[in-house]
């Protein structure tokens, strides 16, 4: 366990080492917020049909996808764990007296949570003191606070289970492109991070919720929002458990396989 | 404790010609050849010994290190190392296994090398105070408290190296694998790498298997090599051994004053010859390294000589050729 924590750790500093790629980020991010928020601005004010979510539900989700972006984006890689194993650096990896699924885990929740710790403060305190319409409020209620947190915190674990099938891909393709690309808009549809799960059409909708990708960043946001109740929230916990017990049996699974297979060549 | 035996190991490579019809081609039809990496190797290794691995590029010697450290399972055959099967109990294996791969690294880049080690720590599990104790003796006689507060980017080689091999001594491993160790390191620090496997050889009985291209490396630090190629052993001897079968001739330079004159004397072989100087291979089967210079000091005015054993490096070369790799 110690060496799980001192690896995220080692990761989250390292995070901590790049400043200039987070205010880029925060800039950027906060941009794209506005600009997605004005988007549906012009859409709700074209439409006189009460929609599944209200605008100002909509915006408090949108904040939130903006500020915890790099938490729960697929394509946010750590292209270190690819480059060790396309360029054979793995081999170091496996003369360790430990399980590399663990330990790789524990490396891709540090990144995320580095690039996200630098981020999301900036993003929430600006939109927080926007006027009215674009700004960021408090949550609905004490209870939807409490389960975004523990959503958000199973959110974590979801996404990186996910995204660990990316990076065991590659052992066997070699490339992470293909896996990576496909994962990434995918999973970023999906999740609602381009139309927001709620103004999809009814079809589409019941394939996302049979999918994982909601359960990253769509189910706790809404939470905090307020657009879903209690009742559901609860039971959403339950399916992101299960998600991720599947996942992460899978992951190891297949990495297991992946490791009789290796070659490492060279040198 | 170290018990190697006929372990096979062989290799998938795709292959197609060039160009952009093969190249489709392949596509629909990949085809393959398979590659020996590893033919029936056996070998026994004791401790406290060092043992140079040597051999020609491609001969095998980075799969061996590679399967008796547990990164690749082999394909047939047996090792036993501390009593343990790399591949089958990888995790109880590693713990007293120390690898440094040559062309890899195992440090954090953007880190600072301290942090590194810190992690490794923790990764091995090794009780703050024995950390301590191990850090302390390798910062002393490897000379790196300077840089463990320097991130590994700023590093030159010599000095990542130097990191890099007490990286891999910090869980106070019992056996030490060296993967081409000294590859792209200046004199300098290619002395004070071989001085370090010596003494921590010697302090802590550790057992050392290197491989290398560098001769200087054998002769400064293995007792006993192991040589293979094309996937086999050709000769598990001594330095000494080897030397004795293979060096028959010695090499003599000679200075003397500007002179053409053409040189025939039996057993006497010209490697090189400018108007000053040359150097000749004496077959010592044939005749005396004296009786050589005697000859040529007839012909020549003779203003210095010197006389070399072949370098253990030719001596291999021989060797590839006698053995065909």
């Amino acid at each position: 366990m110690r060496a799980y924590y001192s690896l995220f750790k080692m990761r989250v500093l390292k995070g901590l080492q790049y400043r200039t790629a987070a205010i880029a980020g925060v800039c950027t991010q906060f941009f794209w917020g506005i600009m997605y928020i004005m988007i549906f601005e012009a859409f709700y004010k074209s439409s006189t049909t009460p929609q599944p979510i209200t605008y100002n539900q909509l915006v408090q989700v949108i904040w939130l996808q903006q500020s915890f972006l790099v938490l729960f984006m697929l394509w946010y890689r750590d292209s270190e764990l690819f480059n060790q194993i396309t360029n054979g650096d793995i081999a170091y990896e496996l003369c360790r007296p430990s399980d590399l699924y663990g330990l790789w885990y524990a490396k891709l929740i540090g990144q995320r949570l580095s690039g996200a710790i630098l981020r999301c403060f900036p993003i929430i305190l600006i939109a927080a003191f926007l006027p009215k319409p674009y700004r960021f409020s408090l949550p609905a209620d004490g209870i939807s606070f409490i389960l975004f947190l523990i959503t958000i915190t199973l959110a974590l674990l979801l996404i990186v289970a996910i995204s660990m099938l990316i990076y065991i891909s590659t052992f066997y393709t070699m490339s992470p492109t293909g896996s990576l690309l496909m994962i990434a808009v995918a999973g970023e549809f999906f999740s609602g991070l381009i139309i927001p799960v709620p103004l999809m059409p009814s079809i589409l909708r019941k394939i996302v919720y049979l999918l994982p990708f909601r359960y990253t960043s769509d189910l706790p946001f809404r939470l905090y929002a307020g657009n879903i109740g209690l009742k559901e929230g609860l039971l959403s916990i339950g399916v992101q458990l299960v998600w991720i017990l599947i996942l992460v049996w899978l992951g190891r699974f297949l990495m297991k396989r992946a490791f009789k297979k290796i070659v490492v060549q060279g040198g | 404790m170290i018990e190697v035996e006929s372990l096979s190991k062989s290799f998938k490579v795709a292959k197609r010609s060039a160009g952009i019809g093969s190249a489709v081609k392949s596509l629909f039809n990949p085809q393959y050849s398979v590659v020996n990496a590893l033919e029936d190797i056996s070998f026994q290794i004791d401790e406290g010994e060092i043992v140079g691995y040597i051999g020609p590029n491609g001969a095998g010697k980075s799969t061996t290190i590679k399967i008796i450290s547990g990164v690749l399972v082999p394909d047939s055959g047996k090792c036993k190392i501390l009593g343990n099967t790399p591949w089958e109990n990888r995790i109880k294996h590693v713990k007293n296994i120390g690898v440094v791969f040559g062309q890899r690294s195992q440090l954090w880049w953007d880190l600072p090398v301290i942090d590194s080690f810190n992690l490794l720590r923790d990764i091995y599990r090794v009780p703050e105070g024995e950390y301590r104790k191990t850090l302390n003796l390798l910062i002393s006689i490897l000379d790196i408290s300077s840089l463990l507060t320097t991130p590994v980017r700023q590093l030159s080689l010599g000095q990542r190296m130097r990191c890099e091999i007490a990286a891999s001594l910090l869980h106070n491993p019992k056996i030490l694998f060296l993967d081409e160790p000294t590859i792209g390191l200046d004199a300098v620090s290619k002395i004070a790498v071989r001085n370090f496997i010596k003494t921590i050889n010697q302090e802590r009985k550790l057992t050392v298997i290197l491989t290398t291209h560098d001769m200087n490396d054998i002769e400064a630090l293995a007792e006993r090599i192991i040589l293979i190629g094309k996937g086999q052993i050709l000769l598990d001897g001594t330095l000494t051994d080897l030397k004795k079968r293979f060096a028959s001739h010695k090499i003599v330079k000679v200075d003397f004053t500007e002179n053409t004159k053409s040189i025939n004397i039996e057993g006497v072989k010209i490697l090189n010859r400018s108007k000053e100087s040359m150097a000749l291979s004496v077959d010592l089967d044939v005749i005396k390294v004296s009786d050589a210079i005697g000859f040529l000091a007839k012909d020549l005015d003779i203003l210095d000589v010197s006389v070399h054993s072949r370098p253990v490096e030719e001596i291999i070369v021989d060797l590839y050729k006698v053995y065909q790799i």
